[in-house]
């Protein structure tokens, strides 16, 4: 309180700054502070609304619909991205490992980069651009459309109704995909690796079969139940309040929510990506 | 009278800068139609809204039952509001879910009904709103009035005590209008719930509505009966009834019936006991069929055509015309006896074949294929005395109704 009396001191009754500009930059942090904290604030006491209303009835077939919208249809193109992703990381493996003589740790090298790392990042990543990416844009245009008015004048809860499904399917759906991605990717270097490079498949196998052990399967997993909370919150929070974006309004705003989540959604991926490794290490 | 069943004391709401209700005083009454009238942007949306509880006043008090929303224990709160039902004024249809999901979501999400006592209900409900062929239809794939009907079924399904209509009538043909506030009347009646209208249509919704409230510079400027705002001296009846008419008079080339009313009041008044009157009820058959076959702009057209053309021609003796419904002009003809008056209306009978038909024909027919059909216009003549009751003199012009002209539209023209 005596910090807000203290600000608007400053400033006179048509709401300019009498003195101090050089506190300006300052006030601007500040406030994109506050807004920051703020946000994360509200985007906590969503999700935890969220996860509550997932135990509530009916929501069986409604979690369903969306795995088979985050999880089943995203199949493909994680499919296709860590098959790629893991034969560029055999052909570059080997190529290094060969100028020590070390060609036979390929397969660990491809495996364990693909489980801890790779993996789950990728597959987040990739689930932002197709999955969240809707996520944001539908919500946001049933705001708009007061579609999620409508929800509340009918007394069903527009969080249980819209948005916990959608949580629960990217933490059920976000795990299946990287484990589906690590496979795919360990094929695929196992393909240019021993099919296109020449090295003994049971080599290959044998170190992939040695170095990795569960806790590295269990990291991977975390990471992915981590990114699939963040992206699924994130893409759901900034559809829901696609209408209070001060920057935008209407359809527009639904777009700018939706570019919103995909970016804070990555930059969240990648920052969370360090902070688990490390908690984890 | 009893006690409001909802009840705004001196409600302020703003959205940034801008005031919306600037001290709003109100009441609400069980088992009424009220409806709340005002210009666009007034803020009429904005009180429904804050009776569903979807926006909270920043100042001033909300009674329900005489107890203050605020106050009121979540719960209890909450077991009021579930039997409000709101229908919005863009529909707020799921666009991904069909016209029948549609319906049953708040039965689905909200009881523990059966499969297949949500699906009776929700027949029931698609019948009565004339949507069965568009059941298994996205709303993206229906007109505006299906819509429009869709999300009326759907604030229906769940037999509330309270229904909030916001403009329920907005984007549809005049046929759907006096449809839809029909509709509203008749279940108001059946089921006796507690109806809420945000409308446009004056004079349409006086017919159905036990109260209006009129909105005017952000305040309650009225509340009472259509008669009662008929007499009310205000300039919101100036700016706002007025521009509402000004706007039917555009659309129709006739007078508002309160404006008819207004004239024949006048007239009335220069008549001596024994002056007589007649009316004319024109009436138009199988207009609804030249709509689908023209669309309804086109029919709008004719009829606008025609009542000017009525109008024009009675107007020269001192006539003035209505329209009653959408298919009905009334004109008045002052100081002439019943075989003056069929004298006039036998010279706009020739004038009217001679002219007028051929013109709506050139509108109405070559420009739409589709299967033939007739226009059939007809005239009833009465005459009333200046004491007399005109209703009764309407009522036996009416059932005089004889054929006046045709216009036939052949098939595939």
């Amino acid at each position: 309180m005596a910090l807000e009396i203290t600000i608007r001191n400053n400033y006179n009754n048509n709401g300019t700054r009498e003195g101090w500009p050089w506190l300006d930059p300052f006030t601007m942090i500040g406030r994109a502070v506050i807004g920051w904290v703020n946000n994360l604030g509200a985007a906590t006491i969503f999700l935890g609304q969220a996860l509550w209303q997932t135990f509530r009835r009916k929501q069986f077939s409604k979690t369903i619909q969306q795995i088979y919208f985050i999880g089943a249809r995203s199949i493909t193109i994680i499919m296709l991205v860590s098959l790629f992703t893991g034969m560029v990381l055999g052909l570059q493996a080997y190529h290094a490992l060969t100028q020590f003589g070390a060609e036979g740790a390929v397969g660990s090298l491809v495996a364990l980069s693909l489980i801890m790392e790779l993996g789950p990042v990728l597959t987040a990543i990739m689930i932002t651009a197709r999955a969240g990416s809707a996520i944001a844009a539908e919500i946001g245009i049933q705001r708009i459309s007061e579609q999620i008015d409508a929800l509340q004048t009918m007394h069903i809860n527009p969080i249980r109704y819209i948005v916990s499904p959608k949580i629960t399917a990217a933490i059920i759906s976000f795990p299946l995909l990287t484990a589906i991605a690590d496979l795919v990717g360990i094929f695929g270097g196992y393909l240019s690796a021993v099919m296109l490079l020449g090295l003994n498949a049971g080599v290959y196998w044998h170190s992939t079969q040695v170095y990795v052990v569960l806790a590295d399967v269990t990291n991977g997993f975390i990471k992915s139940i981590v990114f699939a909370v963040l992206v699924a919150t994130v893409c759901c929070y900034q559809g829901y309040f696609a209408h209070m974006r001060r920057d935008s309004h209407g359809a527009q705003a639904v777009g700018l929510a939706t570019t919103s989540a995909v970016v804070i959604s990555c930059v969240l991926i990648l920052v969370s990506d360090y902070v688990v490794t490390s908690l984890l290490m | 009278m009893d006690a409001p069943l909802i009840e705004f004391q001196n409600v302020t709401k703003r959205f940034g800068d801008k005031t919306v209700l600037d001290r709003v005083n109100l009441q609400i009454y069980e088992g009424q139609v009220t409806t709340i009238i005002g210009l666009s942007g007034a803020g009429k949306s904005v009180i429904l809204k804050h009776i569903i509880g979807l926006i909270q006043p920043d100042e001033g008090v909300i009674l329900f039952r005489g107890r203050p929303i605020s106050g009121t224990k979540k719960s209890v709160l909450d077991a009021s509001l579930a039997r409000i039902s709101y229908m919005f004024q863009q529909n707020a249809l799921f666009d991904s879910q069909t016209v029948y999901d549609n319906i049953a979501l708040p039965l689905r999400e909200t009881t523990n009904l059966k499969k297949t006592e949500i699906h009776r209900r929700v027949m029931a409900r698609v019948k009565q709103t004339e949507l069965t062929e568009a059941v298994d239809k996205y709303p993206s794939e229906l007109s505006g009035g299906m819509q429009k009907r869709a999300a009326l079924a759907r604030a229906l399904i769940t037999d509330p005590q309270i229904v909030l209509f916001d403009e329920p009538t907005t984007g549809q043909d005049p046929v759907r209008k006096n449809a839809i506030l029909s509709m509203i009347a008749q279940y108001q009646r059946k089921f006796n719930f507690t109806a809420i209208l945000v409308s446009h249509e004056i004079p349409d919704v006086y017919f159905i509505s036990n109260r209006i409230l009129a909105l005017y510079n952000k305040q309650i400027v009225f509340q009472g009966t259509p008669e009662e705002l008929e007499s009310f001296d205000h300039p919101f009846m100036d700016e706002v009834i007025g521009s509402l008419e000004a706007l039917q008079k555009e659309l129709t080339g006739l007078y508002s019936q309160r404006q008819f009313k207004i004239l024949n009041h006048v007239q009335m008044k220069r008549r001596s006991q024994k002056d007589p009157y007649c009316l004319v009820v024109f009436g138009l058959q199988e207009l609804h069929a030249i709509m689908s076959r023209v669309g309804y702009d086109t029919a709008q057209e004719v009829l606008s055509t025609m009542g000017l053309y009525i109008d024009k021609h009675f107007s020269a003796i001192g006539g003035f015309s209505t329209r009653r419904s959408t298919n009905e002009i009334l004109t008045m003809v002052p100081y002439s006896t019943l075989a003056e008056t069929e004298g006039i209306v036998s010279d706009f009978v020739r004038d009217f074949n001679a002219h007028m038909i051929p013109l709506i024909g050139e509108k109405a027919c070559p420009s739409a294929s589709g299967g033939s059909v007739d226009l059939v216009i007809l005239a009833g003549i009465a005459e009333g005395q200046s004491q007399g009751d005109i209703d009764s003199v309407i009522l036996l012009a009416r059932s005089q109704q004889k054929e006046i002209g045709r216009l036939s539209c052949a098939a595939g023209e």
